[in-house]
């Protein structure tokens, strides 16, 4: 399966929900844009997590261009995409590789999120591309959070660094990078445990994790990617901005895009914040990853009614 | 900027505090903020909808137009009309006598806290004089059972799991007997995590509450959960017939909107919160303070307070 498959296979729940709902809007080929329509298209933007001030710019911005006339589905669809695209445009954004010696992998995010699994998933990945992977098992505190990462380690067969029960989390980290170096391992992903962005202390202990990386490697990390479950609402856009302010966060990992949930919550994080979406998962395996790409992302959202639409191009 | 969530409301109330007088257009006006503040807290569309349409038939009402205070009174109808979409209240979990064996089973989405929750429920067992067992019928996870077992060290609760096995529900069969063997009066059942459009493992999730017939279905949701929250509780609603919902991960600065989706649309009530990740961390839920909460805490109470 291609990656673009993967990442449709979770959003095709989203496409859906938000398909029929559009189609209700258009009872017949053509409708008035007036309020009462803008009110029911707000309603359906909202669905998607997207939140308040994302929905209400696509909503002016079709009130702008539409209100009082009767249109066609298509022309309003390809305003709403274009002011998503807008929203949602970034560069290219894969993996920046070290130019020499080990790239370092932090990951990190609230408690759930998929960290551990995201980063079995990155290992996989690497591996295919025939990198040697590292793993360095910092969440010291998690019940067998440790078992699970050295598990993976094992199905995957990369090397896993791990700390003595009660370690701090910031020497296991400095460990793994250490041994890295030595070992001239391409890529070495550290796990942090989850945390509350709230949680002032634990903030503080990431930041400590940041440092110890960046004593034995100085432009490491150099990747600092935040977890975001696709299921989350508008505390997403706290998360973001939080966990960018204790490290230096390069972009997001949205998990769990297998379900029904929408992950519209990075248009807000994207709009009030400014990370990028770099990758997204779409179940528990190992090979469920995909790189995020912005203008697919908005496509397969309105796909479907594109192709429904009376007389819509292609 | 995320305070401008928590201002939402407020801002309403000022709105509505600053008119002598109110007429039903700018009541209105405030009502729009009211709805803002509600899908900014997360509380799921069409729930919204409803609960908007409730608060405006109440506090559109001769009485508040009338009154002195109508801000007051407006906020008065918004905070009861929260409460009472949260409640009742019924917190037990409904425990059978000692010598008989109660059954709870734990059920949710992937990392929502089922796990940790079980053990939490294990210690809040124990504490009341029973003899809980906890078992490790999530076979997917990597380390679930682990992790089961050292919750299971931590509190000195027995846990009852089997490697070999890869049916949850032969699991659970062996759990019954052992639990008897043991003398142990209620099971706790660490379900694996699934998303609620999986349908081969709701069906293993029905197969398992078929061989268990659990006195308590409990579904565990992330508090931070958006608008999806309504969707997967419905569905496991209509799988499983909840007997309650535990919301955890509120120790965070989520305003749990979910906790208002769920209780409209499911009509099963909310039992405790998880408020962290020690086993201690759980309490009973009150829902004046998730009002307080979902309103953008501290206003609401200190308006009501005063009205
Ligand atoms: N369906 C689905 N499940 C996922 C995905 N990513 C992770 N999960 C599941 O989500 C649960 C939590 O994943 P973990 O990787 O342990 O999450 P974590 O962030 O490391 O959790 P903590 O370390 O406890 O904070 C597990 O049951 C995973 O299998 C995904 O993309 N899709
Ligand atoms: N801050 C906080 N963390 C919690 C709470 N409840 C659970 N957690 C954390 O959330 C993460 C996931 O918890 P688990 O108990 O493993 O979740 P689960 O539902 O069993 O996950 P799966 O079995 O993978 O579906 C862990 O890091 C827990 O420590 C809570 O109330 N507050
Ligand atoms: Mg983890
Ligand atoms: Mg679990």
């Amino acid at each position: 399966m291609g990656l673009f498959d993967k990442f449709k296979r979770g959003l095709t729940k989203t496409v859906k929900i938000l398909n029929t709902d559009v189609r209700d809007l258009f009872k017949s080929e053509g409708r008035l844009i007036d309020d009462e329509f803008l009110d029911e298209m707000r309603a359906i933007l909202f669905k998607t997590d997207m939140g308040f001030v994302s929905a209400e710019e696509i909503v002016a911005e079709v009130a702008k261009n539409f209100r009082g006339r009767v249109v066609q589905l298509e022309d309003v669809v390809r305003t709403w995409k274009a002011k998503l695209g807008e929203l949602m445009r970034q560069d290219a954004s894969p993996i920046r590789f070290a130019a020499s010696g080990p790239t370092v992998i932090m990951v990190c995010g609230v408690n759930g999120a998929g960290k551990t699994t995201s980063i079995a998933k990155l290992a996989a990945m690497f591996k295919s591309e025939g990198k040697s992977v590292l793993l360095g098992a910092g969440d010291t505190f998690r019940a067998a959070a440790v078992e699970q990462l050295t598990i993976w380690s094992q199905r995957l067969g990369t090397e896993i660094v791990t700390g003595d029960p009660g370690a701090h989390p910031a020497s296991v980290a400095y460990r793994a990078v250490e041994q890295a170096v030595a070992k001239q391992i391409d890529v070495c992903i550290v796990d942090t445990a989850g945390r509350l962005q709230t949680q002032k202390n634990l903030m503080a202990e990431l930041t400590k994790i940041q440092t110890s990386i960046r004593k034995l490697v100085p432009e490491a990390p150099h990747e600092v990617l935040l977890v975001l479950d696709a299921t989350t609402g508008q505390n997403g856009v706290s998360q973001a901005a939080n966990f960018t302010q204790s490290v230096d966060c390069t972009g997001i990992v949205l998990a769990k895009l297998d379900g029904t949930a929408k992950g519209g919550v990075v248009v807000a994080i994207r709009q009030q914040v400014g990370l990028p979406v770099k990758y997204v998962g779409v179940g528990e395996k190992a090979e469920d990853l995909a790189l995020f790409q912005p203008e697919e992302f908005v496509d397969a959202l309105f796909a479907d009614i594109e192709a429904k639409a009376p007389g819509a191009a292609g | 900027m995320f305070e401008a969530l928590q201002d939402g409301l407020s801002g309403a109330f000022k709105t509505l505090r600053g008119q002598g007088k109110l007429s039903e257009s700018n009541m209105r006006d405030g009502l729009k903020l009211v709805e803002r503040s509600l899908l900014e807290a997360d509380v799921s569309f069409p729930v919204v909808r409803d609960f908007m349409k409730r608060i405006t038939d109440e506090s559109v009402g001769e009485a508040v137009l009338k009154s002195l205070n109508p801000s007051q009174q407006v906020v008065g109808v918004v905070y009861q009309a929260l409460i009472d979409f949260m409640g009742p209240v019924d917190h037990s979990l409904h425990l059978k006598g000692k010598n008989e064996l109660t059954v709870l089973m734990m059920c949710g989405l992937q990392g929502s806290g089922k796990t940790t929750t079980s053990g939490k429920l294990g210690r809040l067992l124990k504490a009341a004089g029973r003899s809980p067992l906890m078992v490790a019928c999530d076979l997917q996870r990597p380390a679930a059972i682990d992790q089961l077992h050292i919750i299971g060290e931590q509190l000195d609760v027995p846990v009852f799991s089997d490697r070999t096995q890869k049916d949850p529900v032969a699991v659970t069969k062996a759990a019954q007997a052992h639990a008897k063997k043991i003398g142990a009066d209620v099971l706790i059942l660490d379900t694996a995590g699934r998303l609620h459009v999986d349908e081969a493992l709701m069906e293993e999730l029905k197969r398992v509450d078929r061989q268990a017939m659990p006195d308590q279905v409990l579904l565990v949701i992330d508090s931070m959960t958006g608008q999806d929250a309504v969707n997967s509780a419905k569905a496991f609603n209509d799988a499983l017939e909840l007997d309650g919902v535990i919301l955890t991960k509120l120790d965070g600065d989520a305003r749990g909107g979910a906790a208002l989706s769920v209780k409209h649309v499911t009509g099963v009530p909310i039992k405790f919160i998880g408020v962290g990740e020690h086993l201690d961390a759980l309490e009973e839920f009150h829902p004046d303070r998730m009002a307080g909460r979902i309103l953008g805490q501290g206003d609401i109470l200190t308006l009501v307070e005063k009205a």
